[in-house]
């Protein structure tokens, strides 16, 4: 006779299979005991690798350890703090940081949404156009950063070339890495080369969430294509839009990798993004307090601003 | 004459067993042993390989090597070294690693080593002892055997140079012959000169300097010009005081001649370039004079598009405060936490020989012996030997703190904000340097005041 041949449920015949010692063991378990025993695993990993840190980089952060020199951790208050809100340069890193989030998420949403108002139209070629506009999205951000710097080589890169074409100036007139000037835009214009297929995404997805019969009444009230994408596209994407939107400024807030391999942060200093300034302390300089406490202040910005912006989105989702 | 010639093959077979006996590195216990060196990925690595299989060849010491790219070889190396990794055995680490290394302990002391085994440091060149050996500088406590000597120099387009329309063109302009320059005014002359005249076909731009930002290249690069008008460490009679020395009215116009080279004659698009651009530029025809480091002269004199009789070779120019130079290069270590100490320290013995030494310069090294560099031998070599013997002479180091990482970051930040984002005034970057490192040596316990 098999196991499948024995009589009662599947859950009372594995019941039954239960060596003794550990059934009296269980059975003793309330619910929530067992709930709690299956979740424990998950939330020691978290403890360890989320919580842990954080509690120790806030601990960190009120001394003047520096990780790589043999002394002891000597705790100093608030003093990494108060250096750092008073430092002109750090600042200046926030402004660069602002500049380069509000600038790539604006660009992001407008043709992003473009994109996918686009492709949410039928048409020849559709699957494949689909596919092409994803690509860079779907890139390494070392492989782009790379692609891109030899594409503003002022005197090889096809870019300069492009310009020159259109403009008439001389390709090796101007160089979009190295000015002053046009290098914090270069960084925008890369990431949002990059992440705007995302943003057309999830657009994608909300446009294809509208029931076509709401567009079909839409009709029949004779309202044109301008009045139909305000009343009725825009309120039902925006907020799949808005989702969009706090994914990609959570990843412009914390953006690193790109930008290091564009500019390293020049020239001078025009794009160093606070997650740049924040590695040369940590991991160049090794001032582990303050570094901890700079982390801790990008933490607590980014999270509260997240909180927020979290609040609204769901203020909108009610409506 | 059957008895002679016994004698003498008893003779050389004595000679030969004593030989055998003294050598101090036939030793038949390091068989199956290995070593791993650890270094900078760059031509004279290559050159090391090469070398070394004379010392596998004579102890059975198999060597394995990690060579790591310029732009991380400080992170990565220190990282080890501060995480007292037995990865590397022997480390040919930066001049101004020393401190650190010997403040923490990383590399192993080598006094009673070399005592022991009469290596004097009285058979290198001073400045390479002082600069890749010594801590604290200037005291009799050596924690490296000097291994690769460099500094920067300069290489020239000499074909560009010898064209008699240039040269007529030139002097038409200057009223004087053009030349390798000797100063800094000559060397933004000749700068200014070249750059958008078209040569063979192409627009050439005058002079290649550095601009790296990540990690060194600025200044290594700038600190070129800053010395010879006048930039100090520090007041040499009160150490780590650098007020008036480090903003000095000399460093400030020595930055600014920096900064003009940059704005006049580099190739656009080279405003975060270090050493892999400048030869870049050269070897493509782009720059008709080229700042980089000695230990790639010998390459680029082979190059088989710009080297042979189109290069030429000069020391860094000079200022109104005198003739100075970058020092770079480094010094060969045994890393104290390593699991083969008495190999490594084999090892270092070998290479301190004279013969090695030699050898090591033949293949593309630099060795920085006394007897290998200041030979005739050695100067008639190439081109570029004269004015590397000479740069020798003059160098000068940046801090070897065991703080030197956040010395030199805050400088590259200064300076790469002055010279190439035009932020402030020379003065203003200066000014904000002494600041920056007064807060440092605070940190190290050390008084700038």
């Amino acid at each position: 006779m098999t196991a499948a041949d024995e009589p009662g449920t599947l859950v009372e015949r594995i019941a039954a299979q239960t060596p003794p010692h550990v059934a009296a063991r269980v059975r003793g378990l309330s619910d929530r005991s067992i709930a709690w025993l299956f979740i424990a695993p998950t939330i020691l990993l978290l403890l360890a690798i989320n919580i842990f840190p954080l509690v120790w980089a806030i601990r960190l952060s009120f001394t003047s350890f520096m990780s790589n020199m043999p002394m002891p951790m000597r705790f100093n208050g608030i003093d990494n703090y108060i250096d750092i809100l008073a430092d002109e340069d750090v600042w200046q890193h926030f402004q660069a940081t602002a500049h380069f989030v509000v600038s790539t998420i604006a660009l992001q949403v407008v043709i992003g949404l473009g994109l996918a108002l686009l492709i949410n139209r039928q048409f020849r070629g559709h699957s494949f156009w689909t596919t092409v506009i994803l690509l860079p999205m779907m890139l390494s951000p070392a492989v782009v950063g790379n692609f891109w710097t030899l594409l503003f080589q002022p005197q090889i890169g096809p870019f300069n070339y492009l310009i020159s074409f259109f403009t008439g100036a001389p390709p090796s007139s101007f160089t979009m890495i190295g000015d002053v000037r046009l290098a914090p835009w270069t960084i925008v214009l890369v990431n949002t080369w990059m992440w705007t297929p995302y943003v057309m995404l999830i657009c994608l997805a909300g446009l294809r969430s509208i029931p076509d019969y709401i567009y079909e009444a839409a009709e029949v009230d004779r309202a044109s294509p301008w009045r139909q994408f305000w009343a009725i596209t825009l309120p039902m994407v925006l907020p799949f839009l808005m989702l969009a939107v706090l994914f990609q400024a959570i990843q412009a807030f914390e953006m690193f990798d790109l930008v290091n391999l564009l500019t390293s942060g020049g020239p001078g200093s025009v794009t160093e993004l606070v997650s740049i300034t924040l590695k040369r302390s940590a991991f160049e300089k090794w001032e582990t307090g303050y570094s901890s406490a700079l982390a801790v202040i990008l933490f607590v910005t980014v999270f509260g601003a997240a909180n927020i912006y979290v609040k609204a989105l769901n203020r909108v989702k009610q409506r | 004459m059957k008895a002679t010639m016994k004698t003498s093959l008893m003779t050389a077979a004595l000679i030969g067993a004593g030989v055998a006996a003294a050598a101090p590195l036939n030793s038949a216990y390091a068989e199956g042993k290995s070593l791993t060196m650890c270094w900078a990925a760059w031509d004279p690595a290559n050159a090391l390989v090469e070398l070394d299989k004379d010392f596998t060849k004579q102890t059975g010491v198999e060597m394995k090597y990690e060579f790591v790219p310029w732009t991380s070889y400080a992170d990565h190396f220190i990282n080890l070294l501060n995480s007292h990794s037995s990865e590397c055995d022997l480390i040919i680490g930066d001049s101004q690693w020393i401190g650190g290394a010997a403040e923490n302990k990383w590399y192993v002391k080598l006094n009673e080593f070399f005592e022991k085994n009469n290596i004097s440091m009285n058979t290198f060149i001073p400045a390479t002892v002082v600069g890749y050996s010594e801590w604290p500088k200037n005291t009799p406590n050596y924690w490296a055997l000097p291994g690769m000597a460099d500094a920067v120099g300069w290489t020239y387009r000499k074909d560009w140079f010898a064209r008699p329309d240039l040269r007529a063109e030139f002097k038409k302009e200057y009223n004087r012959e053009i030349a390798p320059p000797e100063t800094w005014d000559e060397l933004l002359q000749v700068a200014k000169f070249f750059t958008g005249k078209e040569i063979d076909g192409k627009k050439v731009y005058g002079a290649y300097i550095f601009t790296e930002r990540g990690s060194e290249g600025i200044t290594m690069g700038a600190t070129n010009a800053m010395y010879d008008y006048g930039f100090e460490y520090d007041d040499p009679k009160n150490p780590y005081h650098m007020e008036g020395f480090v903003n000095s009215a000399g460093a400030v116009k020595g930055l600014e001649v920096y900064k003009e080279l940059y704005k006049c004659c580099q190739p656009p698009g080279l405003s975060n370039a270090y050493m892999q651009e400048g030869l870049d530029a050269f070897k493509s025809g782009e720059v008709a004079m080229q700042m980089n480091w000695y230990a790639f002269f010998p390459g680029l004199y082979k190059d088989p598009n710009v080297g042979g009789d189109k290069i030429g070779f000069f020391a860094n120019p000079k200022g109104p405060y005198g003739q100075f130079t970058q020092l770079g290069g480094q010094g060969l270590s045994v890393v104290a936490y390593s699991h083969n100490i008495p190999e490594a320290l084999d090892y270092v013995k070998w290479f301190a020989q004279p013969n090695v030494q030699q050898k090591w310069t033949a293949l593309g090294g630099a060795s920085a012996s006394k007897a290998v560099l200041l030979s005739d031998a050695y100067k008639a070599s190439a081109p570029y030997a004269p004015s590397f013997v000479a740069s020798m002479g003059f160098v000068k180091d940046f801090w070897a703190e065991p703080l030197y990482v956040p010395l030199l970051l805050d400088m590259q930040k200064r300076l790469h904000d002055f010279v190439v984002a035009d932020k402030g005034t020379a003065q203003h970057a200066l000014d904000q340097l002494v600041k920056d490192w007064v807060k440092v040596f605070l940190q190290e316990g050390k008084n700038p005041a």
